[in-house]
């Protein structure tokens, strides 16, 4: 039986009531409580010198199951994410098969609940086989559970698909389109973002322009429909920009940064390190300044991961023959801590809102992202923000590609509460 | 010198004088009866080619042999690569039989820099990619010297698609290095963006260059970039691009033309103009011997006289 637990003497730091504060959190039977109400037989948890927050939610993940269970699985993946400090994380479609049906994303979710380390929240795919081309059954994925599409990994191929996706969904409650902004016949045989470095490594170069082109017909898509659109992991300037002035204009546009674009840029691929290597590409330091910039002024509404794990012999090849990606979960929290808050960018605060209350906000997931008061489900965060530690392998994920490998972070998790749940406990994964 | 000539960043204008002096003095052990002196007895040479490139290949094969260095030919066909093995397993595979020097000719920009991380060996890039082609640029250079007395102030034109050249690269890294004015000439689809970092002028046309010129490099151009619809059509590129007969009457006297081979007679090269007595191609191949022969034995820690006492 779940024991209450008491944490007490934390810093705690719940954006949506917007109190940052010391004081004791009781949780009992999954929920939290009132500290007025311990039991006797509680188990203290001494959390002085600790923030404590709700549970991080990850609004995009590659699971890789089903089909590629070699570079993670459901477990593997919510392990890493709980040891991230995750309380639910949202696995894109493009597994083998495609989410595109009822029957693929009941498994994830069965997968998910079996593993019990955190909520997964499945997307499904916009279109059928993630072909671009044809609408694939939102209304049963809507009834499975989906509450954001995407054919992440490329955009919805015309606009004329994009616009009807955005307004059939209308039909129902809380659901948001998400694209992964990338014109192939520009980006097409890129290998990281065109400019100095990529002439000087002899790569071919993915310009700005490849992700421009597509935010700016998505967003005019947007206000021909008025329908509710989101923009994955935005990489240049001009991007944001063009989200501030839909933003400003009052279209239903929200914005998604990832960790490696807001600390790396396309001068760290001198090497031809694969794991530098993502999609879309690294870019220049003004396009991260401009990330940053957005993330402070709300222009950038979620910090997501984009965790992409792929196996070892796939990554330590030729450059150009390496898969794009990351992995992320077990990182995320620290590189934004280390990176964003400590030199000033944005508060503690307005981080946990980016990595924790705005994506649960998008995903619709009601039970993460706060407000910490008795009643709610007690999906917790508590980490140490001071812990400095090497990033190096092996994670829990069960792949090891990370940008931030053999860099020195500051912020580890101590504890994560799923559902009332010890998933990890002084930095220790319980299951 | 560095241990590796992955890129001609990695050498000095002092480190090319020195690579061109000490092929000099190896160029004549090519026009013995014994094409051979013993300076890397006893080292180990891989040629690792995942392109084909006879050429290329043939080229490092005999330098290495003409200094005594035991070769393995390792190329992808018909051996554990085409059954799959990884770079990495070849690199180690490799490094565990004792390689002193690896030659990599790779499609993959980067590949050697790659190699690097799994072996204690030098590497050679023998053309990466888009990236670079060294040895060429320095055998270039080699043949531009020994033809026209210098480097300094020479007037270069690197003309066709120098976008996709890793020769075009290596070259105007070499000559911008050495004092030369290059320009690089060809359809504004092929030319670099960042062309004008590299220290070079940019022309799109060709005629009005060629009066100007000490030597006129042509590139090799691939059909495939007219499917890519980088230009119209063959026929309009060799119209404004190709060196025609016409146009050689307009380079002044005693220029060279030049070309890193293979050409497509016809599309950058009129067949004629590649076998009149100022295109040097032939002299390049040649030329290409002497200069690996002098890279392998710098790289691998030989001194001239050492050479030079051994012939």
């Amino acid at each position: 039986m779940r024991e209450p637990l008491l944490f007490t003497g934390a810093r705690i730091v719940d954006p949506e009531s917007g109190r940052d504060h010391l004081g004791d959190v009781l949780v009992v039977e999954g929920l939290i409580r009132p500290v007025e109400e311990v039991p006797s037989d509680v188990t203290r948890i001494d959390c002085s010198g600790l923030v404590l927050a709700p549970g991080l939610v990850d609004p995009h993940t590659h699971l890789r199951e089903p089909g590629r269970e070699d570079k993670e699985t459901v477990r593997t993946g919510c392990r890493a994410a709980a040891l991230g400090g995750y309380t639910a994380v949202a696995p894109m479609p493009n597994t083998d098969p495609v989410a595109d049906n009822a029957a693929v994303v009941h498994e994830v979710l069965d997968l998910g609940a079996q593993a019990a380390l955190c909520d997964v929240l499945p997307v499904g795919a916009i279109t059928r086989g993630q072909d671009g081309a044809s609408m694939a059954e939102l209304g049963e994925l809507v009834d499975a559970g989906v509450r954001m599409f995407s054919d992440d990994g490329r955009a919805v191929s015309t606009p004329r698909v994009l616009r009807n996706a955005l307004t059939y969904v209308k039909a129902f409650d809380d659901v948001v389109i998400a694209e992964h902004c990338e014109d192939d016949s520009l980006a097409a045989d890129g290998q990281m973002h065109e400019g100095e470095h990529s002439y000087a490594l002899g790569l071919a170069g993915k310009p700005r322009e490849s992700e421009e082109i597509v935010v700016a017909r998505d967003i005019a898509v947007a206000r021909l429909t008025g329908g509710r659109l989101h923009l994955l992991h935005l990489s240049s300037a001009g991007s944001v920009e063009m989200v501030r002035r839909a933003k400003a204009e009052g279209l239903r546009v929200t914005a998604e940064a990832t960790p490696h674009h807001l600390v790396f840029t396309d001068a760290d691929l001198v090497t031809y390190d694969t794991n530098f290597k993502v999609n879309p590409p690294l870019r220049t330091p003004e396009d991260r300044d401009a990330l940053r910039v957005a993330l402070a002024d709300g222009t950038i509404d979620v910090i997501g991961t984009d965790h992409a794990p792929h196996a070892v012999e796939e990554k330590e090849v030729e450059f150009d023959q390496a898969p794009p990606g990351t992995i992320g979960l077990e990182t995320a929290l620290a590189a934004v801590l280390t990176h964003l808050v400590e030199p000033g960018t944005i508060t503690l605060t307005r981080a946990i809102e980016l990595l924790s209350t705005a994506p649960a906000r998008l995903l619709a997931a009601a039970d993460h992202g706060g407000p910490i008061e008795p009643g709610r489900p007690a999906n917790l965060v508590v980490f140490d923000p001071a812990a400095e530690w090497l990033v190096e392998p092996p994670f829990a994920s069960r792949s090891r590609n990370c940008a931030f490998n053999g860099t020195t972070l500051r912020g580890r998790v101590v504890h994560t509460v799923y559902r009332g749940e010890p998933v990890v406990t002084d930095g220790k994964a319980q299951r | 010198m560095n241990k590796h000539l992955l890129s001609i960043h990695d050498v000095t204008a002092e480190d090319i004088v020195r690579v061109l002096d000490t092929a000099e003095s190896f160029r004549e052990v090519g026009t013995r009866v014994i094409k051979k002196v013993p300076a890397l007895r006893g080292r180990t040479v891989v040629n690792l080619f995942y392109e084909n490139s006879t050429r290329t290949r043939i080229s490092f094969e005999l330098a290495a042999k003409r200094l005594s260095a035991d070769v393995i030919n390792f190329t992808t066909s018909g051996t554990s690569v085409a059954k799959g093995e990884s770079l990495k397993d070849t690199a180690l595979t490799l490094q565990a039989m004792g390689a002193d020097a690896i030659v990599i000719r790779h499609a993959s920009s980067g590949s050697p820099l790659t190699l690097t991380k799994w072996v204690r060996g030098s590497v050679l890039n023998a053309g990466d990619g888009t990236h670079e082609h060294p040895t060429q640029a320095l055998l270039d250079l080699y043949t531009m010297r020994d033809r026209l007395g210098r480097l300094e102030g020479l007037r270069v034109a690197i003309v066709g698609d120098v976008l996709h050249s890793r020769v075009a690269r290596s070259l105007s890294f070499a000559l911008v290095k050495m004092g030369a004015e290059v320009t690089l000439v060809g359809p504004p689809t092929l030319i670099p963006p960042d062309a004008p970092s590299w220290g070079v002028a940019v022309s799109y046309d060709l005629d009005e260059v060629l009066p100007k010129l000490d030597v006129c490099y042509m590139l090799r151009v691939q059909r495939e970039r007219q499917r890519q619809q980088y230009f119209p059509s063959v026929r309009e590129y060799a119209r404004l691009f190709g060196l025609t007969r016409d146009r050689v009457g307009r380079l002044p006297e005693g220029s060279l033309i030049m070309h890193p081979g293979p050409m497509n007679r016809g599309v950058e090269i009129d067949s004629d103009v590649a076998d009149l007595p100022q295109a040097v191609m032939e002299e390049q191949v040649t030329n290409g011997i002497a200069i690996r022969m002098s890279l392998l034995y710098l790289l691998l820690g030989g001194r001239v006289e050492e050479a030079s006492a051994d012939a």
